[in-house]
């Protein structure tokens, strides 16, 4: 087999791999719309306002629900504790009074 | 047609012999290559995923939400605030919100206790979510004790769980009934921990927040736009961390990659000397190191780009896990969902593929164009 022949049948395999992956994310996205209308009522049944991503304070529990103060306020000077904060931007605030 | 296909699988199987002959550099400028592409795609994938299934899910939290502020601190709101609001023009419904942080010693977690209002949790008994679940080992029928603001031990029954499936939002609720939750915490009736309120008109939700805002001075209004807006931000943020924590080495490799395109070592000048010598164009020495540029940043990107699919979609992005993980001990177990976004995935091919076949361009035409006796010597 040339090199050149078996370089083409290496990309296109790459290629279809490269098809097929998006063929994997539309029909993943058509599987999981079930689950995700489940999560979006129980959001609504229950009023949640945040993703569980880090529990280990309120401020990043429910960064949404945090104000601007509250990685602060554990005593005068404190720092932001948890190293969860430097990826957690302050919320954003529309320019309502 | 058949010649010139012909001559391109010619000029490829050079390219290719080429490139093996140099076997040891082009194997590990593949390497390093395809590690690039697969960290920005996994950041690209992982960061645009988190955030399309963010807003799906949270777009149907609360419309408007109305918090007590008092010294700069979230307090407790009165009920008297509800008349209030519901007296306000446009306001559909309002109802007191009970919820809070308790932390488990056992478990050493903390859990989001809330109070549901549907549907209700009977007194004595609990619903908890999978994070729960794992760091308890508990199961329906079990029970947990904690203790209340005055001492007293607070028992309760695992009624059921929440399933894995919905983990991103509920991994660490702990539904409780409002008497347990006024109990455990010493919260007198008639006070809340924030309310939600829904605006009949969505298109009034700005003008009835300041209305609110006017008629309650010590509250502070929380939007869902602006809940949906944090979650944008988080994630771009975190995706720019992340860039950030990459930039060097990306910088390192686009150094090195320039270096090894753009330099031009001996060997491949006389390379290019004797190709001239023995009658090639200088169009296609150019065409024959394009081929050589594109042999290596195709392959890089397309294995790059489907290992980081894979580890993304099908491996639960463990090497992000660490960093997402933060200090918590509740971390939820999700799958993500596929959401990819074609238009990321075209710029990422043209920022990886296209820089280093052009960046090979500029050198080989020098060369190609100087007398082949110049070069060779």
């Amino acid at each position: 087999m040339r090199r050149s022949d078996a370089f083409l049948t290496f990309t296109v395999a790459l290629l279809g791999l490269l098809g097929a992956s998006f063929a994997d994310a539309v029909r993943g996205v058509g599987a999981a719309q079930q689950s995700l209308a489940a999560k979006a009522d129980m959001v609504e049944q229950l009023g949640l306002t945040d993703l569980v991503l880090f529990t280990e304070a309120r401020y990043t529990r429910h960064p949404s629900q945090a104000d601007l103060h509250s990685a602060f306020q554990d005593h005068p000077f404190a720092m932001d504790h948890f190293p969860s904060g430097s990826l957690l931007p302050p919320p954003i605030w529309k320019g309502r009074p | 047609m058949r010649l010139w296909l012909n001559k391109q699988r010619n000029l490829l199987d050079f390219s290719l012999s080429s490139l093996s002959r140099r076997r040891g550099k082009t194997l590990g400028m593949l390497a390093v290559y395809t590690s690039i592409v697969f960290l920005l795609a996994s950041v690209m994938l992982f960061s645009h995923a988190i955030r399309r299934e963010a807003a799906t899910v949270l777009a149907k939290s609360p419309e408007v939400l109305v918090q007590r502020m008092v010294a700069g601190r979230h307090d407790l709101i009165p009920a008297r605030h509800l008349d209030a609001i519901k007296g306000i023009r446009g306001v559909q419904s309002a109802e007191g919100r009970l919820w809070g942080y308790l932390f488990d010693p056992a478990a050493v977690a903390n859990y989001t206790l809330m109070v549901p209002t549907n549907p209700r949790i009977e007194p004595g008994k609990v619903v908890i979510g999978d994070g729960v679940v794992r760091a308890r080992s508990a199961d329906p029928g079990d029970l947990m004790s904690f203790r209340a603001h005055d001492g007293s031990l607070v028992q309760f029954k695992v009624d059921h769980t929440i399933s894995r499936d919905s983990a991103l939002v509920s991994a660490d609720l702990f539904l409780v009934a409002e008497e347990d939750f006024r109990r455990l915490f010493g919260i007198a009736p008639g006070l809340f921990t924030d309310l939600a309120v829904s605006v009949r008109n969505p298109r009034e939700v700005i003008k009835i927040a300041e209305k609110i805002d006017a008629a309650l001075p010590d509250t502070r209004i929380i939007l869902r736009d602006e809940i949906l807006r944090t979650y944008e931000s988080v994630f771009d943020w975190r995706e720019g961390m992340l860039l950030v924590l990459l930039a060097g080495s990306i910088l390192a490799f686009a150094i090195f990659s320039w270096e090894k395109a753009s330099g031009l070592s001996a060997e491949e000048r006389r390379e290019i000397g004797i190709l001239k010598a023995v009658g090639w164009e200088t169009g296609d020495v150019i065409r024959l190191k394009m081929l050589e540029g594109l042999v290596v940043s195709l392959s890089a990107f397309l294995v790059g780009y489907l290992l980081a699919y894979a580890h993304v979609f099908h491996f639960g992005a463990g090497l992000f896990e660490p960093v997402l993980k933060g200090w918590a001990v509740l971390y939820p177990k999700y799958k993500l969902t596929p959401f990819v976004d074609e238009l990321q995935v075209a710029t990422l091919f043209f920022f990886t593929v296209f820089p280093y076949t052009i960046a090979t361009v500029v050198p080989i035409w020098r060369a190609a164009i100087v007398d082949p006796d110049t070069v060779m010597r």
